[in-house]
């Protein structure tokens, strides 16, 4: 019930942004909304069943992909989306199935060699998208204020919707099963928990939101390009953002995703020519001093003076 | 005949591949640590070729201990300051943390020595041999050899110093290899060095061959993550079998579908390696 | 009456070994059976191949009536078959009342995640674990830890359960405890097989004995027939001790 009224109270505030018309604000919320989505997609996989997926930035490709490809034959940007999502959410299941068997360092190369396998596929296929031209995507006759704003509620629409789905998932049996595996997987086998099928959902569920996020992306910025969607930070970021915010938790990693766009923001306009370096640095010194994130961390210190004042 | 030239080409492209992963296959069985430093890793061992040959005309092959042994310092002191502190920490963590030092290092190497790609051009090429149609350019197969050689060194090293035997006593058993009086903590820093003295050196082989930069570090990762899968986790005959598997896959691959495919054929192989023959071709771990 | 659980020539190989070498055998509902043999003898990996964890090699399993042989081990375990791990396996990082409460929400086919959550409550607070519903596993002790294996297993409301060295490690008045536990839960209708590599523990509280040696099946018998059978003495103290024990005109 407390996270449901979290979420209301967080839509609506966020929702208000949106009457704002500074389009660098706009810029900024469209931006977080999009982190969240990704590292709260992550977390189903990563966080909560515990398997370390590199995969988002191959479904975030692949929906930015199938979108573009679908409205370049004129179909509505809304049923692009749409597909966006089912054929991300279909590819994870398939592709699941045989590389959720393998484990630890095997599990990560194998979902981070998908995305480098579909990218190079892109590439090559230049009839259908263009290669490493990259794609155009169809402009909105719109004033450009009016189009921050509705790409800004776009993007915070699928946040809510992946926020909504994380709470139904956190508090229910899919959930608790991502636990059990994550805890102990042949004992959660022995408990009854069907482990490969609950895994795949888990995958799956982290690649849906994903792609729907990397087509709604295409559209906001008019042009993709493999080296772009398929770029491999757009796996590690929402990985930082949840270890940021506490791996496994259920707002976790939209806390996360505040602080590291606060910090990315600052590092962009500050230090341009070696913002990766200092991103770098940023993830160093997070794994070293703030392994299980910062709302844990808080919470351990709060925790501490409390106990000193008692 | 052009089979054979085909089958040429990718031996010598093989043994540098072997090379390549040697190191990160070594770190990756003893350490359990996945180096995503690597690919930068060699790339530096390419720039202090290229330095060393504009500066002060010393001929790569020269420079090869020199470069290995800086790569060997740096590796070394990251391992002992910084990734000791996450060594038995999960997975993702380890494969986090060496992800956010490759950003700082790749940066670095960006800042130092822009994006373009540079090219290390000999002044006097040793040409080529050609017999039976298949033409071999000599400092390729010269590269190769070396590459080889250097391989092999590291496997004697393994098998007969007693540094070596340390190593694969951790490499086997953590904990055992400590209860019989083995510094891990040192092991681990010295494979770590060790791996990066291979990866500085392999850089310095591929400098006559490859254009130099920073943004090559992925292609070489990418190579070593296929040629570990392809051969077997963590042994240098492991590494040796991949890399040359590799490189006659690449060339035969690239002769029939299009150089373009490279990247997916070998990919694919590695994901359909994963999940069929996880232990890889030679299908057994350890140095034995 | 027909059998709960039936193994026809189960072997087992791990390579060339035959951890369980052609093992027929029968196992009626209600019945406390003790599963003894030295270490090695392949008792563990009985219930690995029963449990699905590791499938036979050759033979056929039948549990209530299907064949199991082949079956996943989420999905027997979901058709009645629990098991304890001589190795305690919890969640560590859960509570109590989660890790047990996971055995009746899935395998227990319990709807409700909330009334898993209360029964697994009641479950704690049957095998002493009641104030200690909130605790993570990991903080608890061997002998409570071993107790939430039970519970975790009951709460999978199973109609047969192993209990794989429950008694190890634990002293002897923590011993009677659980053996009082396991007469409790063995009341109330659930199947039980008992293994132990102390002949002791299992005498008291089993209706039949089983012996494994080297993967095979040696005896099957009453506890007293087994604790006199010349080939199960053999096993357990060596040949040449049984035979002058024999010749003593002794026995144990």
């Amino acid at each position: 019930m407390r996270d449901w009224l979290i979420l209301g109270v967080g839509t609506l505030l966020f929702g208000l942004l949106a009457l704002s018309g500074d389009t660098y604000l706009l810029r900024l919320g469209t931006m977080l909304a999009m982190y969240a989505v990704l590292a709260m997609s992550w977390n189903f996989i990563g966080g909560m069943t515990g398997y370390p997926s590199f995969a988002t930035a191959a479904f975030f490709g692949l929906g930015a992909y199938t979108s573009a490809i679908l409205q370049a034959a004129q179909m509505p940007m809304a049923v692009g989306w749409a597909a966006a999502g089912l054929v991300a959410g279909g590819f994870a299941l398939l592709i699941g199935l045989p590389i959720l068997r393998l484990k630890g360092h095997y599990f990560a190369i194998a979902s981070l060699s998908i995305g480098e396998i579909l990218r190079e596929v892109v590439n090559t296929s230049e009839e259908i998208t263009g290669g490493g031209m990259g794609m155009n995507l169809p402009l909105l006759r719109l004033p450009p204020e009016v189009q921050a704003q509705a790409f800004y509620l776009c993007m915070l629409g699928l946040a809510v919707l992946t926020t909504a789905v994380a709470i139904l998932v956190h508090h229910g049996r899919l959930g608790f099963a991502f636990r059990c595996i994550e805890q102990n997987e042949d004992a959660a086998t022995v408990l009854g928990v069907d482990t490969r099928t609950f895994k795949t959902a888990a995958f799956g569920l982290s690649a849906v939101f994903s792609g729907v996020a990397g087509a709604i992306y295409g559209n906001w910025v008019h042009y993709i390009e493999p080296l772009d969607v398929f770029d491999i930070m757009h796996s590690v970021k929402p990985l930082v953002m949840v270890l940021l915010g506490g791996l496994g938790t259920l707002f976790g990693p939209i806390f996360g995703a505040i602080v590291f766009l606060a910090l990315e923001e600052a590092v962009w306009r500050n230090f341009l020519g070696v913002h990766a370096a200092v991103l770098g640095v940023l993830i160093v010194a997070m794994v070293l001093f703030l392994p299980r994130g910062l709302a844990t961390s808080f919470e351990q210190i709060a925790r501490r003076f409390r106990g000193k004042a008692a | 005949m052009i089979y054979l030239q085909i089958l040429a080409n990718g031996l010598a492209l093989g043994g540098l591949y072997a090379c390549i992963a040697v190191g990160f296959s070594l770190v990756w069985g003893v350490l359990n640590v996945i180096n995503l430093l690597h690919g930068s890793m060699i790339v530096l061992g390419s720039y202090i070729a290229l330095f060393a040959y504009t500066t002060f005309g010393i001929h790569p092959f020269l420079t090869v201990p020199i470069a290995g042994g800086i790569v060997f310092a740096l590796t070394y002191a990251l391992q002992r300051g910084i990734i000791n502190r996450v060594i038995a920490a999960p997975v993702l963590m380890t494969l986090t943390l060496t992800f956010g030092l490759d950003l700082i290092f790749n940066n670095a190497m960006l800042t130092a020595f822009k994006a373009d790609y540079r090219k290390l051009i000999l002044e006097n090429p040793l040409g080529s041999w050609s017999f039976s149609g298949v033409t071999l350019p000599v400092d390729r197969i010269a590269a190769m050899a070396l590459a080889m050689l250097l391989t092999l060194m590291l496997f004697r090293l393994l098998k007969d110093s007693r540094i070596g035997r340390a190593i694969v006593a951790v490499r086997m058993d953590r904990d055992a290899a400590a209860l019989m009086g083995v510094d891990v903590m040192k092991i681990n820093a010295i494979t770590f060095g060790i791996g990066g003295f291979m990866a500085g050196a392999a850089g310095c082989l591929l400098s006559i061959i490859f254009p130099i930069s920073p943004l090559n570090s992925t292609v070489y990762l990418g190579k070593s993550f296929v040629v570990c899968v392809l051969g077997g986790l963590g042994s240098v005959p492991g590494a040796i079998v991949g890399g040359l598997a590799l490189g006659i896959i690449e060339s035969f691959g690239a002769f029939f579908l299009g150089p373009e495919h490279a990247v997916t054929l070998a990919f694919s192989l590695l994901i359909v390696f994963l999940i069929v023959r996880p232990t890889g071709l030679l299908g057994k771990k350890g140095y034995e | 009456m027909s059998a709960l659980l039936t193994l026809d020539g189960v072997s087992r190989s791990f390579g060339g070994l035959r951890a369980v070498d052609n093992v027929s055998l029968e196992i009626a509902p209600g019945e406390i059976v003790g599963l003894i043999g030295p270490n090695g003898a392949g008792k563990s990996t009985l219930i690995n191949v029963v449990s699905g964890v590791h499938p036979a090699t050759a033979g056929r399993v039948v549990f209530d009536g299907r064949d199991i042989t082949r079956a996943k081990p989420h999905a027997i375990a979901r058709g009645g078959v629990a098991r304890t791990f001589q190795v305690v396996q919890p969640f560590p990082n859960m509570t109590v009342r989660e890790n047990i409460a996971a055995g009746g929400a899935f395998a227990g086919r319990i709807a409700s995640l909330k009334q898993a959550m209360q029964e697994a409550g009641e479950l704690a607070a049957g095998v002493g674990l009641g104030d200690l519903v909130d605790q993570p596993a990991n903080t608890l002790t061997l002998a409570r830890r071993k107790r939430l294996e039970l519970a975790k297993s009951l709460a999978m409301k199973p109609k047969l359960l192993f209990l794989d060295e429950v008694n190890a490690g634990l002293n002897p008045a923590e011993i009677d405890d659980a053996l009082a536990l396991i007469r409790r839960i063995a009341e109330q209708g659930v199947t039980i097989v008992l293994v132990e590599h102390l002949m002791k523990v299992v005498v008291g509280i089993s209706e039949r004995i089983v012996v494994l040696q080297n993967g095979a099946l040696i005896a099957d018998d009453t506890p007293e027939a087994v604790l006199n059978n010349q080939k199960v003495i053999e096993a357990y103290l060596g040949k040449k001790y049984a035979a002058a024990l024999s010749a003593e005109g002794g026995g144990p």
